[in-house]
Order: structure tokens, then C-alpha cells, then sequence
């Protein structure tokens, strides 16, 4: 509870969603920004500290751990974390069998990462909204937003690396040809047609990292709210909130990262199909 | 809600996090995964081997035991058998012994009053020989022939 009687509850909701950026201030130039105009200011070529910081240091978290599962993985009777590793691997195995019809040894890696590591990254938000934004502010800092995943850019940046791959095997797959044919020839295979169905597909195309971006950060950016909301109750009575909705976001980590997961693997299978 | 260079950092994030989880991650564990998956697929196919196989060596050794106990009972029926048919010839053959034994006792009574009458014959002619001598020499006493006689015939 950090919203005292000099500070007003929108400070409050503000401060706790304001990124940590660093970027090139016109008057300031190259520094942090003390306030969420300075930041606006900063445009596109700043970086938010905070959201890189804590997806990098959840992404080396999966790395970390699962590379050790790996390392000591053995045909033998499993251990825990080698139990616990390969119940995910195989869930992510599972799931690309049945969504995912091509071949590609990329896929499962791929779909094992986006689906760990964006369950990282929602699960930080589990951790009181107060605890680092109080403690940063202790040490110097003024905003720290931990959750990269309530962070348009962090989950746009997913997306985009997705949306990347699958301009990548639409190309390679099907061809230029291929592909120009299937955004100008579907849905209504007609030449007199050929410019509606372009405008259709090429929107289609581009909502999907876009639909991907956004659900993923919605949710999460509107879970963050509500915590912070539930946060400015007397202290007292934050848990018969809190709990609740703590408990709820434990299904909405999980969900979200799997729904990211498979869209991601679905419109991948699509890019490999041939008409 | 600034769209920034955030977006880049994050994309080159991500694609060195499935790089690394493609090269390093992903294939000690699937690896270890499918082997697993085959070694009890191995493991699961030998133990219905094996049940199989014990289920054959029972069935093989229940035949081989009727086999074994059909075999016994004909060696007992042929020893049977056989031993009936040693007591029959051994009976046969005693019967035969007897039989010639008995009819070489035979032959040997015959052979010995044969002599007997030989010798007999022998006798009575030498005392017939004798006889008449006496009756030559002694008078011709009717009584004391009669006596003679009589000798003569005791003595036959």
C-alpha cells in the first residue's frame, strides 16, 4: 500500500504501470525517464529496462532448467525435475502432434519456449504488485514493472518473431508463387476477385500477430489493473480479494501461454500446408 | 503504452531463446524421452515373450509327461505281457522235460525187464537144462517130481 495521503490513487495506478525506460530524451538526451510523459517523449527509440530485464532473466530461468533436465536426462527412472521437464515436453509434444500437420524440427523447440517462457513471465505476476516497485523505488529507481508479458511490446515482440517464421515457411514452403496464389485465389477462386480476396488474406495475414499480441497482453495487462486496484483496499482487506483473484490468475497464466502456444503452432501449420 | 525498441529487443530475445532451446534443450530430452518410451515398449514386448514362451515350455512339458506316462504304461503292458509269456514257456517246457523224463523212465522200465526177461530167459533155460538133468539122474518119483516142479516153478 504505497498510496499514503500525499500520494492520489491514480499516482498510484500510474506509477505501478509505468515502465522503467531508458531511451534519447530531446531535451535530456540518452537517460531514464522520471515520468510517463518523459517516456512518451523518449518515442520509439527507447527501451524499457524492466520488461527486457525480467523476460531475459525468466527466458535464462527455462533455459537454465531445462537445459539441466537435459544434461542429466536418462532413459533410467526419472528424477523430479526430469519428471517435472518431461511431463512439459511432453505436453508440448502432445499438442504439436495434433495441431501441427507438416514436419518441422523447429516446431516443438519453438512451441516449448513460447509456452514456458511466456508462463514465466505471467507467473511473476502471482508476486504482490508492491514488492518490487517498493523495493526499486528503495534502491533508486523509479518503476519497475516485473511482468514483461503486461508489456504491449514484450508480447507484439513475440509475436512478430512468429509472425516472422511464418512469412519464412509460407515462402519456402509453398513458394512465391504458392503464396501469392493463395492470398489472391481464396477465398473465391475467381481473377475478377483477385483484389478482394488480396485485401481479405493479407488482413487476415497481418491480425494474426496482432490478435496474438493482444490477447496475450490484454489479459495480462487487465489482471495487473485489478491486482493494483485490489492492492489500494485498507491492507486489511485486500486478501478477500487478492485470493481470489491470485487463485484465478493461476488458471489465467497457464491458459494464455498454452493459447499463445498453440495459435502460434496453428497458423505455423498453416503456413506449411500446400493447396 | 509506448510501442519502442522494446519490441526489437524482445523479438532477438525470443529467437536467441529458441535457437538455444532447439540446440540444447530440445534434443537431450526428446531423445531421452523416446528412448525411455522404446526401452518399455522393448520391455512390455519381452515380458509377453516370455509369457508366451513359458506358456509353450509348459504346454511342451505336459505332452512330454503324457508321453513319458503313455510310454510307461505300454513298457508295463509289454513287461506284462512278456512275463505272462515266460511263465507260459517255462510251464510248456517243464511240462516237456516232464514228459520226457517220464518217458525215458519208461523206456528205462522197459529196458530193464527187457533184461530182466533176458536174464529170465537165461535162467530158465539153465534150469531147464538143469531140470532135466536132475530128472535124468533122480528116479521118476511123482512126488519127488511134483517137488521138483514145484521148485522149478518158485524159482521162475
Amino acid at each position: 500500500m504505497a498510496a499514503g495521503n500525499e500520494v492520489s490513487s491514480t499516482y498510484y495506478i500510474q506509477h505501478h504501470l509505468q515502465n522503467l525506460t531508458f531511451g534519447n530524451h530531446p531535451v535530456n538526451g540518452w537517460s531514464l525517464a522520471h515520468s510517463a510523459e518523459e517516456a512518451s517523449e523518449m518515442g520509439f527509440w527507447a527501451i524499457h529496462l524492466d520488461t527486457m530485464g525480467w523476460s531475459i532473466a525468466m527466458g535464462l530461468l527455462f533455459i537454465w532448467i531445462f537445459r539441466k533436465a537435459g544434461k542429466m536426462a536418462t532413459t533410467g527412472v526419472p528424477g523430479g525435475l526430469q519428471n517435472a521437464v518431461e511431463m512439459v515436453v511432453e505436453f508440448v509434444e502432445d499438442m504439436i502432434k495434433g495441431t501441427f500437420k507438416g514436419h518441422n524440427p523447429l516446431i516443438a523447440p519453438l512451441a516449448l519456449t513460447l509456452f514456458v517462457w511466456i508462463l514465466f513471465m505471467n507467473t511473476l505476476k502471482i508476486i504482490p504488485v508492491d514488492y518490487f516497485p517498493v523495493l526499486f523505488s528503495k534502491l533508486g529507481v523509479d518503476y519497475m514493472k516485473i511482468v514483461p508479458t503486461t508489456d504491449v511490446n514484450a508480447t507484439l515482440g513475440l509475436a512478430l518473431g512468429v509472425f516472422g517464421l511464418i512469412l519464412y515457411y509460407s515462402f519456402k514452403v509453398k513458394g512465391v508463387g504458392g503464396f501469392a496464389k493463395e492470398l489472391s485465389l481464396t477465398p473465391f477462386n475467381h481473377w475478377a476477385l483477385i483484389p478482394f480476396n488480396l485485401l481479405l488474406e493479407i488482413v487476415a495475414l497481418l491480425v494474426k500477430p496482432f490478435s496474438l499480441a493482444m490477447r496475450l497482453f490484454g489479459n495480462m495487462f487487465a489482471g495487473e489493473v485489478i491486482f493494483i486496484l485490489i492492492a489500494m483496499l485498507p491492507f486489511w482487506a485486500i486478501w478477500v480479494l487478492d485470493v481470489p483473484w491470485a487463485i484465478f490468475h493461476i488458471l489465467i497464466v497457464v491458459l494464455q501461454a498454452f493459447i499463445f502456444t498453440v495459435l502460434s503452432v496453428v497458423y505455423l501449420s498453416a503456413a506449411h500446408e500446400h493447396h | 503504452m509506448n510501442i519502442n525498441m522494446t519490441l526489437i529487443g524482445q523479438t532477438i530475445a525470443f529467437a536467441i531463446f529458441v535457437w538455444f532451446c532447439l540446440k540444447y534443450v530440445w534434443p537431450p530430452i526428446s531423445n531421452a524421452l523416446h528412448e525411455r518410451q522404446k526401452k518399455i515398449a522393448d520391455g512390455l514386448d519381452a515380458a509377453s515373450r516370455a509369457n508366451r514362451d513359458l506358456e509353450l515350455a509348459q504346454e511342451r512339458a505336459e505332452q512330454t509327461l503324457r508321453e513319458s506316462k503313455e510310454q510307461a504304461s505300454q513298457i508295463l503292458e509289454q513287461a506284462n505281457k512278456r512275463s505272462a509269456q515266460i511263465v507260459e514257456e517255462a510251464r510248456e517246457q517243464a511240462r516237456a522235460e516232464g514228459e520226457r523224463l517220464v518217458a525215458s523212465a519208461r523206456s528205462e522200465i522197459e529196458q530193464e525187464v527187457n533184461r530182466a526177461k533176458d536174464e529170465l530167459r537165461a535162467q530158465v533155460s539153465y534150469l531147464a537144462v538143469m531140470g532135466a538133468e536132475r530128472v535124468l539122474e533122480a528116479s521118476v518119483d511123482e512126488q519127488a517130481h511134483r517137488k521138483l516142479l514145484d521148485e522149478l516153478a518158485a524159482e521162475l
